[in-house]
This record gives C-alpha cells, sequence and structure tokens, in this order.
C-alpha cells in the first residue's frame, strides 16, 4: 500500500478525537445527532448484554451456580470419543468420489421464471446454491432467494404427507379419487375443473396444460401470482401492440434510469443487470468506461444505494416525471404541460437526465419496476425506442411465459365462478391466494362454497389455503423433481433433482399427469419425453441436462411495426397526483411474497438498507413521521377505504415524503414454526384495484413495537470508514482515498513480521460495485453452517452472520439523504490482529498464510477478542443456537465445515475449507495454487463482483492487482492493525450538471 | 487466653500444604496418563466387527493392493471403504458359502451396507485428508502400522494431535519415495536421512502446523 505521506512517529490519536472533517457518513439519526443512548450502545460490546435471568436469580445463587460450572466444566470436556459406524456403499455409483462433492446444474424459479444454478452435493445431499457460469441470467452468479432456497428443501414444516379432509391418505386413493371426480367431468368437457397455478414458463408442464384442456375443452386454467410481473408484461405487449415482453442488455447501457427499479436485486433478470452492471462500475480499470446510474425511487433500494444520482419521490410523482421525461425526448402523446404540478427540484433532474440520455442514443436504457403500472411500462418501451435502445440495450420478445395473463383478471374470474356455483374441482398448484389474493376477492369465502365439490392444493407445506381444501398433496422442491422453465431472456432451462423426494411428495407434472389419465409416469420420462422429440437425439438431451440449459432457446425478438405509448402517456397525464399520503405494496427484499417466510436464513438476513430482520414494519420518511409525530417502533392504524391494518413503524432515512412503503409477505398464519405470526399482514389491506398502492391515512395507536433492526449494531464509530470519490475528482486526486486517515508502515509493530514464503491470501471489496444485495451474507450462511439466532437475539446484538454489510447515509440533515455507501464488513483477517494477542488459551492464532485461524475446539469462551476486535466481526455462541437434533437440518449442513456450539466465538475465515481444499488439490497436482483456484463463497455469489480474492504473493494475481490501486484503503489504519482485507474506495460518476445544482 | 492451635498444628498445615499440592499433581499426572492410554486412545484395542475382515488375509497373505478396495485414497479426504459388490467381486466364488460372509452376502442381496465400526477416527472438529498425505509420499502404514499382520483391524496410532504434530513439525520422520507409499512392507531403514531430506524438497513438502491446516 503507497503511503509515503504518513510518518510513523505521529502521535497515535485517541479514537474518539480523530479528526471527522469531510463528507458526514452516518447509519441512524441516533448516530447523526449523536445521542446518550447512542454512544451506550458503542461503548458496550455487547449492547443489552445482561438480559436478566429467568426467574429472578440473586447473586448468591448466581455464585453458587457459577462455582458448579467452573467446578464441573472441566468434567464434563472428559469425553471419551464415542464409536461411530463407517457405512459403504452396497454398489458404489460410478465416478462418485466419496468425500468429494459433485455439482450438477438445476434451476429454481420464482415466479415462473428460472435462475442457472449448480448445486453442490455431497454423498447425494444438496448442500449450497451456486450460480451456473453457463447460464445466462446468472453467468456464476446467484441471489440471496435462490441461495437460501436449499434451506427451504430441509425445512420440518414441509407437509410430509398427503391427506384428505386432515387425514393421511395414500397417492393411490387420491389418484382413485381424483380419476372418478374428472370421469364425471368428462360428460361436460370439463366445465366445472378450473387449474389455479402460478405463473407457469415451464414448456413441459404448459404442453400437459395444453393436453388438459384439450382432454376438458371447458375446463380453465387461470394464473396468479402475488408479486406479479404483470404491469410489466401487460405494459409491454400494448406497447407492441401483441404479447410482449421486455428484457435489458446493459453491459452496453452507459446511461441507466431507474423508475422505482431495483432492476439490480429484484426481478428475474437482476442477477444478470448486476453483473453487467457491475462490470462497468471499476473505475480503476483503463479499459472499463464507468457507467451512470440515475435511480427514481420511493423507499431506498440496493439499486438507489449504488446510483450516482438518487431522487426520492412518490410513485405517482416518479410516473409524472417519467411522463416529463418522455414529452422532452418527444414521445407520442407526451405532452410537456405533464410537469406543471412537479417541484422545481425534480422538474431540474429530470431535464438533466434527458439530455444525459438523449447524448447516449442506443446506448443507455430506462427501466420501470414491477410494481408500476403497466400505463408507465408502455411508456417507457415509448422512450427507449425513442432513445434508440430498442434492440441494442433493451430486447423487445416474445412473452416468457407459457400463456401471458393478467393475474388479477384470472383470479376475478375465478373468484367469480366459484362464487356463481361453477366449478366442481379446482386444482391448485403451489398457490396460497387464501393467503395471497387480494383481499377485496375474498377468496377464502369463494372457496367454501359448497357446490366446489372437490378442491386439490398442491403444495410444499399445508398453508393458508390447505384447509380449505379437501385434498392436500405436498409438493416437491425443486431439488427433489424433474423440471424446466425459462429464465428471464427466455432461455430453457433444465431443473434436474439432486435427491429422491424426502417425504414421498409429487411434481405438479406427475399431479397433472392423473389429470391426463396417465397416473404413475414418473417426472423424469415426462419432462425427457417432452424434449428428446425437440432435442432429437439422447445425447443431445443429456448435453442440456448436464448444462442446464438448452443451447439457443432464447425468446425470439419481435418485430414491431411501431410502439405504441400514446395512450398510456394521455393515462398517466389524466390521474391527478395525490394530496394525501400514499401506501406503496412491494414484496419483502427477502421473504418475498411470503413464501419464504419459513426460512430463517431470509428471515434473520437485515432487509436492505432498513436493516430490519424478522419482521415488515412500515417504512415512512423521516420528515413525513415528524409531521405525523411517529418514531421508530410506533404503531399505527392504517386506513385505505375500508380497511384497516395497524403496523409499526420504522423511520427511515432516504424513505421519499409522502408514501409510505409496506412490504408483503408477513402476517403468515400457516407458514411454519419460523415464520408463523411474524410481522404485518399487509396483503389484508391490498385490493384488485389497489394492487401496489393506495391512498392511506396513518393514526398513532401506540408505542413500543421492538424492531430487530441491525443498522446500529457493531458499530466501529465512524472513523473514515467509508471513503468515496467522483470519478473526475479520482483522475485528479488519484490519491485521495488516502488523504484522510492515519496510516502505518509495515515495520510499526513490536512483534517481528510474520514471514510468508507460500501463499499469503488476502481480499479485496470494491465499494464501487456493491450494491449491498445481501447475497454473500446468504452465501456465507449457507457455506459455513452459521446460526439463525431469532428476534430477540437479534435485538440483543447476538445475529451470527460473519458478514454483515454496513449501511451508511450521507447528506447533513436526517431528512435529506444524499447517498448511500454499503460497506460489507468480514473478517479483516489483520497481520497484527488485536484478537489474537488477548485469546488466554490461544485458540484464534495467525496462520502460515495469514489468517487469523479461529480454533473452536480451543476455545472456552471468554469472548476477549471479541472485545479486543475494533472491527466487531467475531461472533459468540451465547446459546445453543444449532439445532443439533432436527434430522433434516443435518442433512443440509456443509460437511467441511465445525459446526459449532454454545460458548465458542466464531468468525469468517476466508472459508478456510475452500483455501484447503484448493492447496490439496495443487499439492496432489505438484504445482502452486493458482490464482482463481481459491474462491469464497461471499465472492462467488457476488452478483456484481465486488470481491477479489487471492494470493497477494502473486503478483499476478486478481487482488494483487486490485490491491496496487491508488484506491485501496484499509479500514481503521490508524490502529496499525494491517488487514488483509481491504477497500477500494467508491467512486461515482455524477452528472456535473446536477453537481451545481445540488 | 490459651493458645486456639495445639503446636502439632504447624506440622500438619505444612504437610497438608505439600499433599494437596502433590495430590493436584498426581490427580493431573493420572488424568494425563489415562487421556494417552488405550482407554481413551482405543489404541490396539480391537473392535467389534459383523465380518471379522482380515488385513492379515488379504494384505499380507494374498497381496491386495491397498487401493483395490480404499478407492478414493489418492484423490479424496476419505480413502473409501469398499462397496459390498467389492467384496463380492471375489467372494461369489471364494468363500462362498462361509458363514463368516453371511453379513457381506445378505448385504448384497438385500441392497442393506454393511456397518462396520469405525477404527481410525479423528474428532469431528479435525479434516484429516488422505489424498495429500500419498501423495507427499506418507506411507500407508506410516499411520495404520503393520496392517498387512493384522487378522482384525485395530488402531496402530493414539491419532492424539501430538501425534499429528510430531510428523508435522518434522516431515521427514514418515516420508518415503511415492513408489513405496502403499508398500506395506517397506523397511524406513531403506532409506538415508539424507536421501528424506532430498525427498522433503522433492515433494515440495511444508511442514504445516498452522490451526487451519486442520480445523475448521
Amino acid at each position: 500500500m503507497a503511503n509515503n505521506d504518513t510518518t510513523t512517529d505521529t502521535p497515535i490519536e485517541s479514537t474518539s478525537k480523530v479528526d471527522l472533517t469531510g463528507p458526514k457518513y452516518w447509519r441512524s439519526l441516533e448516530e447523526l445527532v449523536d445521542s446518550d443512548a447512542f454512544q451506550e450502545e458503542v461503548t458496550r460490546e455487547f449492547p443489552r448484554l445482561a438480559i436478566p435471568l429467568a426467574g429472578g436469580v440473586d447473586r448468591r445463587r448466581f455464585l453458587q451456580l457459577m462455582g458448579a460450572s467452573m467446578a464441573l466444566g472441566g468434567a464434563a470436556a472428559c469425553t471419551r470419543q464415542p464409536l461411530e459406524k463407517i457405512v459403504p456403499y452396497v454398489r458404489q455409483p460410478e465416478q462418485r468420489i466419496p468425500g468429494r462433492p459433485d455439482f450438477y446444474a438445476t434451476a429454481a424459479t420464482l415466479g415462473g421464471y428460472a435462475a442457472g444454478i449448480l448445486i453442490e452435493s455431497h454423498e447425494g445431499r444438496p448442500t449450497k446454491v451456486e450460480g451456473n457460469p453457463e447460464h445466462p441470467a446468472s453467468l456464476g452468479a446467484v441471489d440471496l432467494r435462490t441461495q437460501a432456497s436449499v434451506l427451504d428443501l430441509y425445512d420440518p414444516d414441509r407437509s410430509q404427507t398427503l391427506t384428505h379432509l386432515g387425514r393421511i391418505r395414500t397417492w393411490e386413493s387420491f389418484v382413485d379419487a381424483l380419476s372418478t371426480n374428472l370421469g364425471a367431468q368428462a360428460s361436460t368437457g370439463g366445465a366445472g375443473l378450473r387449474i389455479l397455478t402460478g405463473s407457469i414458463t415451464s414448456p413441459s408442464l404448459a404442453a400437459q396444460l395444453a393436453s388438459t384442456l384439450e382432454r376438458f375443452p371447458q375446463a380453465k386454467w387461470y394464473q396468479y401470482e402475488s408479486a406479479t410481473r404483470r404491469s410489466a408484461t401487460l405494459g409491454a405487449s400494448v406497447a407492441a401492440g401483441q404479447p410482449a415482453e421486455v428484457h435489458y442488455a446493459l453491459a452496453d447501457a452507459d446511461v441507466l434510469l431507474s423508475l422505482d427499479a431495483d432492476f439490480l436485486t429484484q426481478g428475474p433478470g437482476s442477477v444478470r443487470y448486476a453483473k453487467d452492471f457491475g462490470r462497468r462500475r471499476k473505475a480503476f480499470d483503463s479499459k472499463v468506461e464507468m457507467n451512470r446510474l440515475y435511480c427514481l425511487e420511493s423507499a431506498p433500494t440496493n439499486t438507489g444505494s449504488i446510483a450516482d444520482h438518487r431522487l426520492s419521490r412518490t410513485p405517482a410523482q416518479i410516473e409524472k416525471l417519467a411522463l416529463a421525461l418522455a414529452a422532452k425526448l418527444g414521445v407520442a402523446g407526451a405532452s410537456a404541460a405533464a410537469s406543471s404540478n412537479l417541484d422545481d427540484a425534480a422538474k431540474h433532474w429530470i431535464d438533466v437526465v434527458a439530455k444525459d440520455l438523449q447524448s447516449h442514443r442506443g446506448r443507455c436504457a430506462v427501466l420501470a419496476g414491477d410494481q408500476m403500472s403497466p400505463e408507465l411500462h408502455t411508456l417507457v418501451v415509448g422512450i427507449n425506442q425513442q432513445l434508440g435502445n430498442l434492440g441494442s440495450t433493451v430486447h423487445l420478445t416474445e412473452p416468457i411465459a407459457a400463456r401471458p395473463a393478467d393475474d388479477l383478471a384470472d383470479l376475478r374470474a375465478l373468484v367469480k365462478e366459484l362464487e356463481g356455483g361453477q366449478v366442481q374441482v379446482l386444482m391448485m398448484f403451489g398457490v396460497n391466494p387464501v393467503y395471497d389474493a387480494p383481499a377485496d376477492l375474498d377468496f377464502a369465502s369463494a372457496l367454501q362454497n359448497p357446490t366446489t365439490t372437490f378442491k386439490v392444493h398442491h403444495g410444499a407445506r399445508a398453508d393458508e389455503t390447505a384447509p380449505y381444501c379437501q385434498w392436500h398433496i405436498p409438493a416437491t422442491h425443486y431439488l427433489e423433481a424433474w423440471g424446466d422453465a425459462r429464465a428471464f431472456d427466455g432461455t430453457t432451462t433444465l431443473q434436474q433433482p439432486l435427491i429422491e423426494p424426502l417425504y414421498g411428495a409429487k411434481s405438479a407434472h406427475e399431479v397433472l399427469a392423473v389429470v391426463l389419465g396417465t397416473p404413475g409416469i414418473p417426472g423424469a420420462d415426462l419432462v425427457h419425453d417432452h424434449w428428446i422429440g425437440q432435442l432429437g437425439s439422447e445425447k443431445a438431451w443429456r448435453r442440456a441436462v448436464h448444462d442446464g440449459v438448452i443451447a439457443g432457446s432464447a425468446a425470439r425478438a419481435l418485430t414491431v411495426a411501431g410502439i405504441n405509448s400514446g395512450s398510456a402517456a394521455t393515462a398517466i397525464a389524466s390521474r391527478p397526483l395525490p394530496s394525501g399520503l400514499e401506501l406503496a405494496i412491494r414484496p419483502d427484499p427477502t421473504v418475498w411474497d411470503g413464501r419464504f417466510a419459513n426460512n430463517g436464513w431470509l428471515q434473520e438476513c437485515p432487509k436492505p438498507i432498513s436493516k430490519l430482520t424478522w419482521d415488515n414494519a412500515l417504512l415512512i420518511s423521516p420528515r413525513t413521521a415528524a409531521a405525523q409525530n411517529l418514531q421508530s417502533g410506533d404503531l399505527v392504524r392504517i386506513e385505505s377505504g375500508d380497511r384497516t391494518l395497524e403496523m409499526a413503524v420504522h423511520v427511515q432515512p432516504g424513505h421519499a415524503d409522502g408514501v409510505v412503503t409496506a412490504h408483503l409477505g408477513y402476517g403468515r398464519t400457516r407458514a411454519g414454526r419460523v415464520g408463523n405470526e411474524l410481522g404485518f399482514d399487509v396483503g389484508s389491506l391490498r385490493t384488485s384495484d389497489t394492487f401496489w398502492g393506495a391512498p392511506v391515512t396513518l393514526t398513532k395507536v401506540g408505542t413500543g413495537y421492538p424492531l430487530a433492526s441491525t443498522q446500529e449494531h457493531f458499530s466501529m464509530e465512524n472513523r473514515h470508514l467509508v471513503r468515496e470519490a467522483s470519478v473526475e475528482h479520482y483522475r485528479e486526486h488519484p490519491h485521495f482515498a488516502h488523504e484522510v486517515a492515519h496510516e502505518f508502515g509495515p515495520e510499526m509493530s513490536m512483534f517481528p513480521p510474520h514471514p510468508y514464503e507460500g501463499n499469503a491470501w488476502g481480499m479485496a471489496i470494491n465499494l464501487s460495485a456493491c450494491t449491498g444485495c445481501n447475497a454473500c451474507v446468504v452465501a456465507c450462511q449457507s457455506e459455513n453452517n452459521i446460526a439463525v439466532v431469532g428476534k430477540e437475539q437479534v435485538i440483543a446484538g447476538r445475529e451470527m452472520h460473519w458478514l454483515r454489510i454496513d449501511q451508511y447515509f450521507t447528506g447533513e440533515d436526517f431528512g435529506d439523504v444524499e447517498g448511500m455507501v454499503n460497506l460489507p464488513v468480514p473478517c479483516q483477517q489483520c497481520e497484527n490482529a488485536p484478537c489474537e494477542l488477548v485469546c488466554p488459551v490461544a485458540a484464534t492464532v495467525h496462520s502460515d498464510e495469514g489468517l487469523n485461524d479461529m480454533v473452536y475446539n480451543r476455545c472456552v469462551g471468554t469472548r476477549y477478542c471479541s472485545n479486543n476486535c475494533p472491527y466487531k466481526v467475531r461472533r459468540f455462541n451465547f446459546f445453543k443456537y444449532q439445532d443439533f437434533v432436527t434430522p433434516s437440518l443435518k442433512l443440509q449442513r456443509n460437511p467441511d465445515v465445525t459446526v459449532r456450539f454454545r460458548g465458542v466465538m466464531e468468525k469468517c475465515t476466508y472459508c478456510v475449507q475452500r483455501i484447503s481444499q484448493a492447496r490439496i488439490a495443487a499439492g496432489r497436482e505438484d504445482r502452486a495454487v493458482l490464482d482463481g483456484d481459491v474462491v469464497t463463497a461471499c465472492q462467488q455469489a457476488c452478483p456484481t463482483e465486488a470481491i477479489a480474492f487471492g494470493n497477494i504473493n502473486d503478483p499476478e494475481a486478481e487482488v494483487t492487482r486490485w490491491k496496487q490501486q491508488d484506491l485501496n484503503y484499509s479500514l481503521l489504519s490508524d490502529l496499525n492493525t494491517r488487514p488483509r482485507t481491504t477497500y477500494l474506495a467508491r467512486i461515482n460518476n455524477p452528472n456535473p450538471a446536477l453537481e451545481d445544482h445540488a | 487466653m490459651s493458645q486456639i492451635f495445639h503446636p502439632s498444628t504447624n506440622t500438619i498445615s505444612r504437610v497438608s500444604i505439600f499433599a494437596v499440592v502433590l495430590t493436584v499433581a498426581f490427580a493431573g499426572w493420572i488424568a494425563a496418563a489415562l487421556d494417552r492410554s488405550a482407554i481413551v486412545t482405543r489404541k490396539n484395542v480391537i473392535l467389534e466387527q459383523p465380518v471379522p475382515f482380515s488385513h492379515d488375509h488379504h494384505v499380507g497373505e494374498i497381496g491386495i493392493d491397498c487401493r483395490y478396495c480404499h478407492t478414493s485414497v489418492e484423490t479424496s479426504a476419505f480413502a473409501g471403504l469398499p462397496p459390498t459388490s467389492t467384496c463380492m467381486n471375489c467372494h461369489n466364488e471364494l468363500f462362498k458359502d462361509s458363514p463368516m460372509l453371511e453379513p457381506v452376502r445378505e448385504s448384497f442381496r438385500s441392497g442393506q451396507p454393511i456397518e462396520w465400526t469405525r477404527v481410525n477416527d479423528v474428532p469431528d472438529f479435525v479434516y484429516f485428508n488422505h489424498s495429500i498425505h500419498v501423495a507427499k509420499g506418507i506411507g500407508c502404514t506410516s499411520c495404520h502400522g503393520k496392517i498387512n499382520k493384522m487378522p482384525i483391524t485395530w488402531k496402530a496410532e493414539s491419532l492424539k494431535m501430538e501425534w499429528c504434530l510430531a510428523c508435522h513439525r518434522d516431515p521427514a520422520q514418515q516420508v518415503r519415495p511415492r513408489e513405496e507409499v502403499f508398500n506395506v512392507n517397506w523397511d524406513p531403514s531403506s532409506i538415508t536421512d539424507v536421501r528424506r531430506a532430498e525427498l522433503i524438497d522433492e515433494y515440495n513438502i511444508q511442514s504445516k502446523t498452522s490451526c487451519s491446516t486442520c480445523h475448521r
């Protein structure tokens, strides 16, 4: 690291007096005003540590217990190793090497769209999701929900038996009952048969459904997704004049504008978009021309946090601004009068953006959020066409869904038919409408119409809908069944199972085979037989299964005569701007529409920006909160029409004024032991007319709701932790990242330096690319067997994540956030590690490759190391957080990492198990470990390629190249800890035209 | 006022101080000895197995190579325990009516694996890797002893950490030419210390004693 301008004789300042000049970065209101409560919080190692002992133990009793513990503690360690069984195969599968994981390509779906993934399998147990480098929607990365989906496979709350009226039945009895009921339908052509599914892109399932509709021509197939992409597909279809869908090629986009679109972390193409986006955020690489992202959004999102310019406005205002943009660009039908009732700052902003977009014709892209109106989507297609982006950065293709549907129209029609008594047989596949249908449709009552005599619920768990159906058929997890699905660009992705169904569940393919009168055909054959005809040969099929993708299956581009966006512009223009408070309803950033509610990893994953866990709170801007006299933790009654909901409030810096945001997916009653009774059921406010938002009024009804936000946990007391500059400033002052804090030379230590003759592992994190999407956090949890602790323990500051993402805000005022910075903090692997010096039992020691090894079996739990760690990256098992009992959860664990017990400290090890594997593999082949041999879990998952890892002794390694940059700095360099994990200061690419105005 | 303590108390107190120290030291010594004894380590202890498999017969007398059964020893952390089908390769012809082998045949018929009792078992927080030791010229017998003389398999070494470290600190003790790794009759005295030092260089053997080498 270059630090010529530092001298070693400068007295070390006490940290509290470190000069905090320069831009101010803060994490919360309490920190910004430096309240006493905040000081109290940061000066304690574990805030709220002294959780009172249950039952009011007095001091005498406490001492007795401690004495007994000390006396017996040693004795308990004296166990003789139990005898273990070792069980070989009877016939070992060919090519399987026991003790080495295999990787298989498969597909995970969300809302019907496929994510191309690789699954790590240990002797037949799928344990970890990784991206499929050969899949266009992944390119090797993976988002947090897909990453966490492997836990759902082993969820002990999955339904394990087929039931009829709550009683266990056999599959055969269901086949008989269904066949009998369908037989009765045959005479009417299936007039009383209805099928409700989620959004389906699977070609083989669609073929089965088509056959079903051929067999029962009067039957109907409906689709419903709670977090639907209806607006996007409807909007694109109107624009194209035929069923259509839009996806983007952001690698070539120099300027991007997001209209309340969190496109880097949400939606089927987000991982690919993030890849393409991230590759253009390497300011230090002279070959890379940085892109520029403008973000208009209501609630702060990951995409907003990385934007070069971000403006908070309500969704209604954003639509008007889009219209103003369209008018500026000369989109047909958009008039300049559109922006008359917008504020000046926003008008100026959109003017500048319009100029910038215009000067990058064909090399820019405008994106609208899936929760915006269909009209906005139509208008955005018009804008992109006007900018010459269609065909270059924006692709208009045939629809990806097998049968493009309007979810709301479908559901309305179904409810009407149910109420009208036209439905005798209702089959629901993978949907939970009783929980997530719009409240005005009252799906539960419609289901209770006695004329519907045969109701089947096919789902992974006996959810809210299951009790209303006579039959519940356990559905397979995607790792248990054959299938297929299409990715965001239409690429057909094959889903191969990794394990036999754990509980005898059936796939939708297999249930539909019963409907088609061919029960008993295995899912494998159904999918194989569908494709073998099209692929031509068994060899091609095997190739496709191996790769996970069917080559050349991307959606066909549409050639359209013209884009019809005029009517959409008129529709937006005629919408009045709401005068009062608006509610924006959004899918949850972690548990989505509630389908992941029982997934502990996702529940405990701090939600982007708000850092809330285990809850959905009503997000409200500081100014709006002040106007309503509200603060975080207050309970409000939300009134929307005649619907009300009481909900906790979370004051969110960066949120737009005049709008509040509530996330779906909570308030579930039959999700399972993890997800039940958490948060608030925002769905109860949602009607089919106010699907993504409604005018609301708030009334304060209470205070003191405990919210588990990790935002203030593990504070490092802002000491130049975040460094950023504009790309121009960086070009002029390449050394800027080193001008703020004191740095030491390597010789400044009382201890002799560690020699590193072989490998010396190091990591660099490019803050210019980190969106804070949490994919790394969940990847780390999955790879390293990290425990979930629960809401109470999170409130006590005891979450176990080895890698956290700190959220910093800039701006002089709490209400006006200027920027956001994400700072991922794993263990810094210090060269002069404070933790190592204080461990009385040498349980954390320096390795010969520069890691701060953590030896669990030596740790006695003094927590001195954590106390002495300035980065607050050590996590202590205060209780037995790991589930050592549930058999299915044991299957999930990574066998290469120790499962930690109570009383043990743990922390990031740079995925030392992967290092060992790479070192051993290299040793076997008598070569050195090559750059790229070791990929840490976080690095692998990162969709924006913001993490480099490797051997810093290797001058050719990517990480070495990163660390040689002027941007490279270390956290708390004034402590002379000399971390191995360093950061590349964040470089923004702002538009000077907007800088002046701000 | 009379004395509270009798003069002999002085002696008693002196003796008892030493007695306490000695007792504690003795208890510590006993504990350490116990910990290293076969009671805890099961070194040289014969464990009951479903089939009395004899390495003495298969390796010593017949001369089957280790890798015929332990197939993944060169490629994986785990050396591999032969599937029943490997046993049946020979035993569908040889001793095919032996009652001793009935569990093997039963396993092959029913598809239920044979459950062996694990002999060489390190704790779960230790990640031993066979392949790298084999690749670096550490022979099977270095850890598994004279396996070709074991009519039933027992643990030849304690597998305690001090035992592992003895070699990790000085790998030259146990290194042998790669081609001799699977030779159970190899005589360590057949090469000189000079040759051992050469092998250490040739095979690029490092003395890995960092905790994370084995614990993670």
